[in-house]
């Protein structure tokens, strides 16, 4: 018997069943392995879920959409290296939902800039970029500095985080507003915070202690980037994948 | 139309479906509507990156809110009201029947579609995204666009069905694909937990690495089912009727299609090369970008040589220039897709504005070249005039629309090369030359070549636009000295 396409042509159903099995294929085989396999993701230690504010940072990191011109992964290049520091880890992002890993550099990668900048200098910069860096072609986010953080719902952002796979546990979701705020704030006692999100830095990152602004959340967040795993501690066999 | 209308045998009339074309008149409507949308609000970020003070210093109007409403007015809202337009008018022609599900199931999925757009592009500007690329709107919106995609699939399946033509047509395949493709890819990637029911933000199901990889299978198939097989149905249908021709060949458009649909969603690791992907998945992602310039040349062949005999036309014809040269940028950016997907020029090319480049490349070359074609069919066709008003005003659409495409992808070769090379250079001592914001400022000239690129295109389409208002208001058409020369 030999095959005829004319077969296919005839048949609505045919058709749409033979479509929907052929690009079907590529999806499983790149897609499934990556969840199955577990070497995907390195043996590394230090990786921890955002802390409350940091959680609010990124999502207003994302709600701007920083990720159209900021990149969040360095790719393992020498210059890429020397410029940014070492290469991304895929554990770096374990618990970002959704990936920031962005595809174009207007701006430049933002994966390990935690700690390289102080906390003023961050503010000042998104005020007003041109202020600290002429050239930038980068939009000014004074607002934010204005925009009390809204966080009533702060409890509820962990819960949904730990239905997709966050490990928060009751104890976190529980103290989440306490933790916020005593993150956002200098003089607080944030040994707790600490020891539920270790190496989480405390400060009034916008500099303005009477009140918790969307500038406190984006700087801790962008302060936090990149300095969660300590690679001086790593043998080249944990990063394996 | 006229000549089955008014033929005198029983048998003729009976065969002649009145089509449903009132929807596809809107449909129209709302690809050029949603064009100009699209162009212009892609100057306007150009310029915003060559003049950051267009910014405006408001929340609502920066350049990363702006930048998903111009993506998504392009892709979905110009190319999306076009494919599903174009869909509904091919599907009824090639088989003979009237729209499956009655008049207002297709204006459903009409002004359902349109409301998709509004609710998507009024989020970005307000802040509302889940920042994944050409799939940034919330789950609200994910879900209303499935209700709609799956109406949507249901009227062309039943049109496909209760066909009177024995054989499906070729572009009918495609179309098929691009909606079943969509629909499979637009759950896959969406599948998120909002925070709260009364609430806009969710948090995705996939993280890190696996997201990544779901979102560029996603992405890249954006491309590849949305952007090229829905087109490629355009094409099976529109420079065969434009050239009076049968297409090419009918056995490279079978090894075509399922070649096609095979290979490309295989190719989103492409755009996570030396990223933390494991370089398993990474190399399958090249291997099979670099086998899919096959099929695409496959469909470009299949699309040229149906003009064979037929060239002359593209002299008189303004409506097949366009979807000829269509034809050629697709050549073109699926060649250049696969060099730019080998992870050695990857390295170079990745980050920058040749990517940038290479998709409008395809976006301005193809994707809007192809529906320019289809347009300058359609619209004297549906509204039932001899041609367009002035095809003379159509040709300039062609050239200053032609011209704005060479200034902005040789603007952004440039800038792109020039970005990759910068951030690698080292100077004698061993240190790296530039600091990145000098690779910033290097940008500027090319940033403003690209804005009047831009601009070009955006003219050429109001052009257009304004070439339809007159055919559709009935005037004359304005033949002004608008004569094929004899080439002698």
């Amino acid at each position: 018997m030999t095959f005829r396409h004319a077969v296919i042509e005839k048949n609505v159903v045919l058709l749409a069943i033979l479509t929907l099995i052929t690009i079907s294929i590529g999806g499983l085989v790149q897609i499934v392995p990556l969840f199955t396999i577990e070497t995907t993701i390195e043996r590394v230690e230090g990786i921890r879920p955002y802390t409350p504010l940091e959680l609010m940072g990124r999502n207003i990191y994302v709600r701007e959409g920083c990720y159209l011109c900021h990149s969040q992964q360095i790719r393992p290049f020498k210059d890429e290296i020397e410029r940014y520091g070492h290469f991304s880890l895929a554990a770096e992002s374990l618990y970002d939902h959704p990936f920031q890993w962005g595809s174009k550099r207007t701006g430049p990668d933002l994966a390990r800039v935690g700690g390289k900048y102080s906390n003023e200098w961050h503010v000042a910069h998104l005020v007003e970029p041109k202020a600290v860096v002429p050239e930038t072609v980068m939009p000014p986010y004074a607002f934010l500095a204005q925009k009390p953080l809204r966080y009533d719902d702060i409890a509820a952002h962990l819960r949904a985080s730990r239905t997709v796979g966050v490990p928060y546990s009751d104890a976190m979701i529980e103290a989440a507003r306490a933790d916020l705020e005593a993150q956002a704030s200098a003089d607080g006692d944030s040994d707790a915070l600490v020891k539920r999100y270790p190496k989480t830095v405390a400060a009034d990152f916008d500099g303005n202690p009477a009140r918790i602004t969307e500038m406190d959340a984006l700087v801790a967040y962008l302060q936090m980037l990149g300095t969660l795993v300590k690679f001086t501690d790593i043998r080249p066999e944990q990063l394996k994948q | 139309m006229t000549a089955l209308d008014t033929a005198a045998t029983p048998v003729e009339a009976r065969r002649a479906p009145v089509y449903a074309d009132d929807v596809i008149r809107a449909f129209m409507i709302a690809t050029v509507f949603w064009g100009i949308v699209a162009f212009a609000a892609g100057v306007y970020i150009a310029l915003q990156l060559a003049f950051p003070a267009l910014n405006l210093g408001l929340e609502w109007t920066t350049f990363g809110r702006l930048r998903p409403v111009h993506t998504s007015a392009a892709i979905f809202a110009f190319g999306g009201n076009a494919l599903l337009g174009t869909s509904f008018h091919v599907v009824q022609r090639t088989c003979r029947a009237r729209l499956w599900g009655g008049d207002a199931f297709a204006w459903f999925v009409f002004w359902g579609y349109q409301a998709f757009i509004v609710l998507a592009a009024s989020g970005y500007v307000l802040g509302i995204t889940q920042s994944k690329e050409y799939a940034e709107p919330e789950w609200y919106v994910d879900l209303w666009l499935t209700i709609v995609w799956v109406a949507y699939l249901a009227i062309f399946l039943g049109t496909l069905l209760k066909r009177e033509e024995p054989h499906i047509y070729v572009a009918n395949w495609f179309y098929l694909a691009f909606i079943l493709t969509i629909a499979v890819l637009h759950i896959g990637n969406n599948i998120a937990v909002p925070v709260s029911w009364f609430g806009t933000k969710s948090y995705g199901a996939a993280s890190g690495v696996q997201d990544a990889m779901i979102q560029w299978w996603y992405g890249h198939n954006a491309v590849g089912f949305f952007l090229t097989a829905g087109f490629l149905g355009m094409m099976y249908y529109f420079i065969p009727k434009a050239a009076e021709r049968p297409v090419y060949s009918y056995r490279l458009s079978i090894i075509h299609f399922w070649a096609l649909i095979f290979l490309y969603i295989w190719a989103g690791p492409h755009h996570l090369h030396y990223t933390a992907l494991p370089d398993w998945a990474q190399t399958l992602g090249m291997t099979f970008s670099i086998m899919l310039w096959m099929p695409s040349w496959g469909g470009m062949i299949n699309g040229l040589m149906t003009l064979s005999g037929a060239w002359d036309k593209l002299r008189t014809n303004p409506g097949l220039r366009f979807s000829v040269t269509a034809v050629g940028f697709y050549g073109m950016s699926t060649f250049e897709g696969p060099v730019m997907s080998i992870k050695a020029v990857n390295s170079l090319s990745h980050y920058t504005d040749w990517t940038i480049g290479h998709v409008h490349s395809g976006a301005l070359g193809w994707v809007a070249f192809i529906v320019f074609g289809a347009l300058y069919y359609l619209v004297p066709f549906l509204w039932k005039k001899q041609d367009v008003w002035s095809p003379r005003l159509a040709s300039w659409h062609f050239w200053i629309s032609t011209m704005g495409i060479v200034l902005y992808i040789t603007s952004m070769w440039v800038s792109g090369i020039m970005q990759g090379l910068m951030w690698r250079a080292y100077d004698e001592l061993g240190f790296l030359q530039y600091s990145f914001v000098e690779s910033v400022a290097a940008m500027h000239p090319f940033y403003v070549i690209r804005a009047l690129g831009g601009l070009l295109f955006l003219s050429g389409a109001l052009l257009m636009a304004y070439n339809f208002w007159r055919t559709i208001r009935g005037e004359e058409p304005a033949r002004l000295a608008y004569a094929a020369t004899p080439a002698e």
